[in-house]
């Protein structure tokens, strides 16, 4: 599972193991207890159940990725910088709000760069445009119609 | 109706809310407006609530109504509509609803879409919540994209089989044609996804790690290109080149390399050049030698390697980022069995991080602490180790305590500096220390014969300081009741003797039994001492008065162990030296962990003693004045008991009752012990029989029934001698016929004392499935007065009880 949170609100989460709704919101509590508790001088790494809890301060958003025992720490922290690289550029100098009221495309930009808790592409440029192309095309569908709209036909 | 609030609006609105009841309000009354629309079945606006729904949702409000909304979202044809419907999917959706199934045609028909974008969200959603229906039904759809030229596609496709090997591994098997060239791509993406893939088929199933070993060579020299080419812009990170493809193949190679020597050796350059080659400065170039060094310890690697894996490690105990360290530490925790030797030579920066303000580091370095603790070392590490003990946080404590005694035990260089270590402890975290150990620590204690005096006295100076520890102050009183002998006459060799008077020992001992810090575990163990000490002091008004005092207590466990004592001054005064003497030296036939339990009356915990009469008993005792009243009614001299030798491990229990674990030596003893277990035993009946007697030597043999399996005799041997020398070395061998499976444990010792001063015992245990009258060949071996004496006989007077 994945996530980004702020001083106690869940911002986003992905979760690529099927869990029950209840015991969703339990872990998630838990975690944010644990992690929120934690001093800036602390190793990024816990252990948490029979995960390995990789987490990421930038700014008010706390990063965190749970991962298996047999998984790499250290690149994990590489894959949490990425993606707040890819909210960077696509955002323009992220910041919270961005990622509060646009929570969706954060979303799309997930599911472009991570599947299955996997890397899709290591490059960044390669995710970006992925997410560029679609964006376009979501816009040729929205436009006809406000035109029309405008035009009071809709 | 207006058109429905857009997305932005409505987290703008919530985010006014100024409790969580006015944003509850708003929610509930825009969901409301949501599903009134969503009846309406408004194509337009769909969109637009869902994912008002989904932002509601991460609030942690409920939105399975939107469920079905999501299914026509991924239906329709607009590409907007597609992407939040399959992004709802995904957040709302799972295997658990039948509902997503619905899903399956509409993914179906998505995979083979014109625009890859709209096969990209399928692929997506299936690769990461697809149910292991859906995979099956699918997984042709994404064996075809597998083998696609589009490589957009084709990352996306091999992730995606992951998944659905995950789901249904079954279906792996499809997937190996489409393997073929996956490593002949450039596109990185490609690659990574396809090292997934491969390693995802690797770890599942053998047959495929057989297959894929071939790929070694390409492997290494992929990762060769990535190191050794220039700069590529779009996949550097501070200067390496792709370094989350480099740690997948890395990775690969590791679970390739395994148990294969060939393998193995044809990735050696290569993670040489890896381990030295890449740059430290950064995390990212830490996090691919971290992959090397594990990849080095799992495979085949020659020592060389080996070295250089753990010189890293060393090296990374060294960086200022802890979770550098920290990794280092975990590592090397799982290497120190395997390369001791290597791991030895870091271990002063292992020390060091024992001071580390990480609470992960620290626990870390205890660890590896401890596993380094060897008999050259151990006088350095312990006193780190108990500075840490010191100053550590008390989550650590138990686990420090336990393991400092555990290394005192196996290297300690002298008794001294053992019992030293024991006191250290005791004192600085007494409170921590597991209950366990407290048997443990006063088997130790009476095995060190010569330091007992040294070891009352400073244990006595202990408790004079500071009797809020339980463990300290229960091994504390129960040396004193067991040595207070030798704290008054001041014999003390070790250091200087200390003057103390019998009433100053009673006056700390009572002071015990009085205290509110004293749990009742210990009081019942300084009520025992107080009694011991009565045969060993002259005091004895004083201690009789006590324990009468404590006849009346409202601890029910006080009560009756001052009944039972009570009743030894009274009724078996002549009894009472015997049964307070002092303990022998307990064998311990196992330090930790499960321990052979002789008669276990159905529960866990070992037995204490229980005596076995030769008469038969059959009178069932129901208070402990009553048992003593049955060896009252004989008078005979001290019946021997039979002890059952058990290791000296097990819980508390053990020593509450007496304070005493009756191990070793058979005693002319009794032991008061804990009732119900005795009329258990007194109930089975089965009449002892002498088994050999001849030239002064005679065996008796005593049964039980073993619960829980009642195929199993437990016969305990005693053997007297009652000619006028001892006979040393004494063995006692026994066969039993074929059908029979025979175990026998540790014999009490292996002198048997002359005139009948004492009996050796042993235990035998019998399985007899099939019921057949018990015969057993004995061998006798011992020394008697200069000559060895050895003797055969058979054993066939067993009587039907014991077999039946």
């Amino acid at each position: 599972l994945k996530n980004a949170r702020s001083s106690g609100k869940l911002r986003l989460q992905k979760w690529y193991t099927a869990t029950a709704e209840r015991d969703k919101k339990k872990m998630v509590r838990e975690l944010m207890q644990i992690v929120l508790a934690r001093k800036p001088k602390m190793c990024s790494f816990l252990e948490w159940r029979d995960l390995k809890i990789v987490y990421k301060r930038y700014a008010s958003l706390y990063f965190c990725c749970a991962i298996e025992e047999q998984d790499n720490e250290l690149i994990t922290l590489e894959v949490i910088h990425r993606f707040v690289e890819l909210l960077d550029k696509y955002f323009g100098s992220v910041c919270e709000l961005d990622i509060i009221f646009n929570f969706e495309k954060a979303y799309f930009i997930l599911d472009e760069f991570l599947m299955g808790g996997e890397i899709q592409d290591t490059s960044k440029k390669s995710v970006l445009k992925a997410i560029e192309q679609a964006d376009l095309l979501q816009e040729e569908d929205e436009s006809p119609r406000s035109v029309l709209e405008e035009m009071g036909l809709a | 109706m207006p058109a429905p609030i857009r997305l932005r609006e409505l987290i703008r609105t919530i985010r006014t809310a100024r409790t969580q009841a006015e944003e509850r309000e708003m929610i509930q009354k825009e969901c409301a407006a949501i599903r009134s629309s969503f009846r309406e079945e408004d194509n337009t606006y769909r969109c637009r609530n869902v994912a008002k729904l989904l932002y509601m949702h991460m609030l942690g409000y409920p939105a399975h109504f939107g469920q079905l909304e999501c299914l026509k979202l991924i239906a329709s044809q607009k590409f907007t509509d597609k992407r939040i419907g399959y992004l709802g999917a995904m957040l709302l959706l799972d295997e658990r609803q039948d509902v997503h199934l619905l899903m399956t045609n509409c993914i179906k028909n998505d995979l083979n879409h014109s625009t890859q974008y709209v096969q990209g969200l399928a692929l997506c959603t299936l690769g990461c919540m697809g149910s292991s229906e859906m995979c099956r039904d699918l997984a042709g759809e994404v064996e075809k994209l597998l083998k696609t030229s589009n490589s957009y596609l084709r990352k996306k496709a091999a992730l995606c089989a992951v998944h659905v090997i995950r789901k249904v591994p079954e279906l792996m098997e499809m997937f190996l044609p489409a393997t073929k060239n996956l490593l002949s791509e450039k596109n990185h993406g490609v690659l990574h996804t396809s090292v997934v893939l491969l390693t995802e088929m690797c770890e599942r199933s053998p047959d495929m790690l057989a297959h894929f070993r071939k790929l070694v060579p390409q492997l290494v020299r992929i990762l060769k290109n990535l190191i050794m080419s220039g700069y590529s812009p779009e996949h550097d990170v501070s200067g390496i080149s792709d370094p989350f493809l480099q740690v997948r193949i890395l990775r690969l190679l590791r679970i390739l390399g395994k148990g294969d020597d060939d393998s193995s050796e044809a990735m050696n350059d290569i993670l040489a050049q890896v381990a030295t080659n890449t740059e430290t400065s950064k995390n990212v170039g830490n996090a691919i030698l971290y992959e090397t060094v594990l990849t080095i310890m799992d495979i085949k690697s020659e020592s060389g390697l080996r070295v250089l894996a753990i010189n890293i490690l060393g090296r990374f105990l060294l960086n200022n980022d802890k979770n550098i360290r920290y990794v280092a530490l975990t590592s090397l925790l799982k290497t120190v069995q395997t390369d001791h030797n290597a791991v030895q030579r870091h271990r002063s920066t292992i020390v060091d991080c024992l001071k580390d303000l990480d609470v992960s580091i620290k626990r870390r370095a205890m660890e590896l602490s401890f596993a380094l603790v060897n008999g050259n070392n151990i006088r350095g590490m312990m006193k780190e180790l108990l500075y840490f003990l010191d100053s550590c946080d008390p989550e650590f404590k138990a686990d420090c305590a336990s393991g400092v005694f555990l290394a005192a035990e196996k290297y300690a260089p002298s008794k001294r500096w053992h019992i030293d270590t024991i006191m250290r402890v005791l004192t600085t975290a007494g409170s921590y220390v597991r209950d366990d150990s407290v048997p443990n620590l006063i088997q130790l204690i009476t095995n060190s014969v010569e330091m007992h005096a040294y070891t009352v006295q400073r244990l006595y100076k202990a408790l004079l300081d500071d009797i809020s520890q339980q463990p300290l102050v229960q091994v504390a009183s129960w040396c004193i009741g067991e040595y207070g002998d030798l704290l008054i006459s001041g014999q003390c060799e070790e250091e200087e003797p200390i003057q103390v008077t019998e009433d100053e020992v009673l006056d700390v001992l009572e002071g015990l039994l009085v205290s509110n810090l004293s749990s009742p575990v210990t009081r019942g163990y300084s009520l025992t001492a107080i009694m011991k000490l009565s045969t060993r002091f002259s005091s004895v008004n004083r201690i009789k008065k006590v324990v009468s005092i404590y006849g009346s207590s409202i601890d029910v466990e006080l009560q009756q162990r001052a009944v039972e004592y009570n009743a030894l001054f009274k009724k078996y005064d002549h009894m009472r030296p015997a049964l307070l003497e002092r303990m022998p030296i307990m064998e311990k036939t196992a330090s930790n962990g499960p321990t052979e339990i002789v008669q276990t009356n159905g529960e866990a915990e070992p037995s204490v003693v229980e005596p076995k009469h030769p008469p038969p008993v059959g009178q069932p005792a129901s208070q402990g004045n009553d048992l003593l009243d049955l060896l009252g009614g004989n008078d005979v001299p001290v019946i021997p008991t039979t002890m059952p030798t058990k290791p000296a491990s097990a819980g508390g229990e053990l020593l509450d009752l007496l304070g005493d674990l009756s191990l070793g030596l058979s005693l002319m003893a009794f032991y008061l012990f804990d009732l119900s277990k005795t009329v258990n035993f007194l109930s089975i009946g089965i009449p002892p029989m002498t088994a050999y007697n001849k030239n002064g030597l005679k065996i008796d043999f005593t049964f039980e029934r073993a619960n829980p399996n009642p195929n199993v005799a437990v016969i305990t041997i005693h053997a007297s001698n009652s000619t006028e020398a001892d006979m040393t070395d004494f063995v006692f061998q026994a066969a039993v016929p074929k059908t029979f499976q025979l175990q026998l444990l540790s014999p009490s010792s292996n002198v048997v004392p002359a005139l009948n001063q004492g009996t050796v015992t042993q235990v035998i245990r019998v399985l007899n499935q099939q019921k057949q009258q018990l015969r057993m060949r004995i061998k006798l071996t011992y020394i008697h007065k200069g000559s060895a004496v050895q003797d055969l006989a058979e054993v066939n007077n067993f009587p039907p009880q014991s077999w039946q």
